[in-house]
């Protein structure tokens, strides 16, 4: 099968690839897919106090399609509020892209890994912001 | 820089070598007769070109020229031969047994056979791809009618023991139909003293065309199948359909070449793919699929842990590989084969298959490598699973989060 070229761009030169301080309180992490699957996305978030997504980095274990997406997402975050960052469809993912049918799955799990790093990351502050530092069953 | 892309895909299809295109051609539109023309030059001369392909190809298995039906490749060979041979005998019993890693060519028509009514018995080989012969006696029961075991593994190039499997049905009074697609001209086949009843044969796999294939059918002692294609009766009835003589001229003068060249091309074909490994083995969680003793000098099959398959592929686009990876069919399966070796999902979606050819030059084997090192560092980068491997996690403890 060929490649888009834009696909092609994300493999030689991908955006954003690395890792962010997991245990930090501003980071957001999501991992998502399987490996059984073919597919793993980690993607994270850091998130300013302004709730805006300020840095996003990824790390993907997949085709071609599922590291251009998840190294786009990583683009189109950036600059985001959480809600904004949780509107991204896998629509758009696959359009930008000019994923073919059979790679579509790829950008609904990059769409997933977003909602996955806004949901750790909300997850941290819900529990923090309440106040119940005492029974916070994330510190156990 | 060697020419790109390179092609290392050899166990897909072969280039037709140019002396044997240059024996088809004139058979395309000088010599074009119908083989079957019995009263003119054009159909004799049709006929004795078949005659002649017939002996070259018998000439590398060695077996009688009369024992050869062509057929349109070893699919529909191994379609003829296992539908032929359990519809003739199936008064005798209706249990069949293959092995998991055959190809679709001979699962299909198993499974075809079970909706007829058949019983198959699907064994699974031994981690190294080879098929424990205990469990194989095992499997045989007194309406057991054919066994199907392919000579050489088309994605992990192993060779299965099929002197000792002939020796065992022989034995039972069971058929042995062997698929030997991916065998000819790479391992010894020599069916004076192998105990097999039916092999079949392709012609694009040994540097002939593409479309063109034989089964042979013992004669001594006679095996009866029954025919798939009517209307003619050509080819002592077993086989329908006016031959193509172009065709059949390709795959005789394929066969004979490699039965002539055979032993030192396979010498120089080792010496490259054992380079290919050395070369890429430095690599760290690199596995090879499949035993490496017993198993052409073509083929190399290995996973690159943390790395998935066609993200490899599509890295290392300058080699012409395949895959083991899922990603490359429409399903989300990895390869049958390699899971029936025990290969855990990981290695089975981080495989590539390289095989080696006729053509193949150092050089291509020495950019291969380098290609290789720089493309797996790069994947393993971008892939979490590695940070988690470096970071001592064990993969299989993790719950995954997947859809």
């Amino acid at each position: 099968m060929s490649y888009s070229d834009k696909v092609l761009d994300h493999y030689e030169n991908p955006r954003n690839v690395g890792a962010l301080e997991a245990d930090d309180a501003s980071v957001g992490t999501g991992m998502v897919g399987a490996p059984a699957c073919g597919d793993v996305m980690k993607l994270q978030i850091k998130v300013n106090d302004a709730g805006i997504i300020e840095e996003a980095r990824f790390k993907t274990y997949g085709c071609g399609s599922a590291i251009a997406s998840s190294s786009l997402v990583t683009e189109w975050v950036k600059g985001k509020t959480l809600d904004q960052a949780l509107a991204i469809k896998n629509t758009a993912i696959a359009e930008e892209l000019a994923l073919p049918p059979v790679k579509i799955h790829c950008s609904i799990l990059a769409e997933d890994a977003i909602k996955a790093a806004v949901a750790d990351y909300r997850n941290k502050h819900e529990v923090v912001s309440a106040g119940y530092a005492a029974c916070d069953p994330t510190a156990a | 820089m060697p020419k790109v892309p390179i092609y290392l895909d050899y166990s897909a299809t072969t280039p037709i070598d140019p002396r044997v295109a240059d024996k088809m051609i004139p058979y395309l539109t000088e010599q074009f007769g119908n083989p079957a023309s019995r009263s003119h030059a054009f159909g004799w001369d049709a006929d004795k070109a078949v005659e002649q392909a017939r002996e070259e190809v018998a000439g590398l298995v060695n077996c009688d020229p009369k024992e050869i039906v062509w057929t349109s490749g070893a699919t529909e060979s191994d379609n003829l031969a296992i539908k032929g041979a359990a519809q003739f005998y199936k008064g005798k019993g209706k249990h069949l047994i293959t092995v998991r890693t055959e190809h679709k060519a001979v699962l299909d028509p198993m499974r075809e056979l079970e909706r007829q009514g058949f019983e198959v018995t699907y064994l699974d080989p031994e981690p190294n791809g080879l098929l424990d012969l205990d469990k194989f006696t095992a499997a045989i029961r007194p309406d057991t009618i054919l066994a199907s075991v392919m000579h050489v593994n088309n994605e992990i190039g192993v060779i299965q023991d099929i002197d000792t499997i002939g020796e065992l049905c022989r034995a039972k009074g069971v058929l042995f139909h062997v698929d030997a697609a991916q065998s000819t001209g790479k391992a010894p086949i020599d069916l004076a003293r192998l105990k097999v009843d039916l092999m079949s044969f392709s012609a694009h796999k040994t540097y002939g065309p593409k479309g063109i294939g034989a089964l042979y059918v013992r004669r001594k002692p006679r095996i009866r199948i029954e025919a798939q294609m009517h209307g003619g009766g050509h080819e002592r009835g077993m086989r329908s359909g006016t031959l193509a003589t172009h065709q059949i001229v390709g795959m005789g003068a394929a066969f004979r070449i490699a039965a002539e060249e055979m032993a030192t091309e396979n010498e120089r074909i080792r010496y490259l793919r054992d380079k290919l490994w050395a070369g890429v083995s430095t690599l760290d969680e690199v596995h090879l699929n499949g035993d490496m003793q017993r198993r052409v000098p073509h083929n190399l099959n290995a996973s690159f842990n943390f790395v998935e398959g066609e993200s490899l592929m599509m890295a290392i686009k300058d080699l012409a590989v395949s895959s083991g990876s899922a990603c490359t069919s429409a399903s989300l399966e990895p390869s049958y084969v390699l899971k029936a070796l025990g290969r855990n999902d990981e290695l089975a979606h981080s495989s590539i298959r390289f095989s080696i050819g006729r053509f193949t030059t150092e050089q291509e084997i020495d950019y291969a490598v380098q290609l290789l090192h720089k493309h797996v560092g790069k994947l393993r980068d971008l892939s979490p699973l590695w940070d988690m491997h470096r970071a001592g996690v064990d993969l299989n403890s993790v719950q995954w989060a997947a859809h």
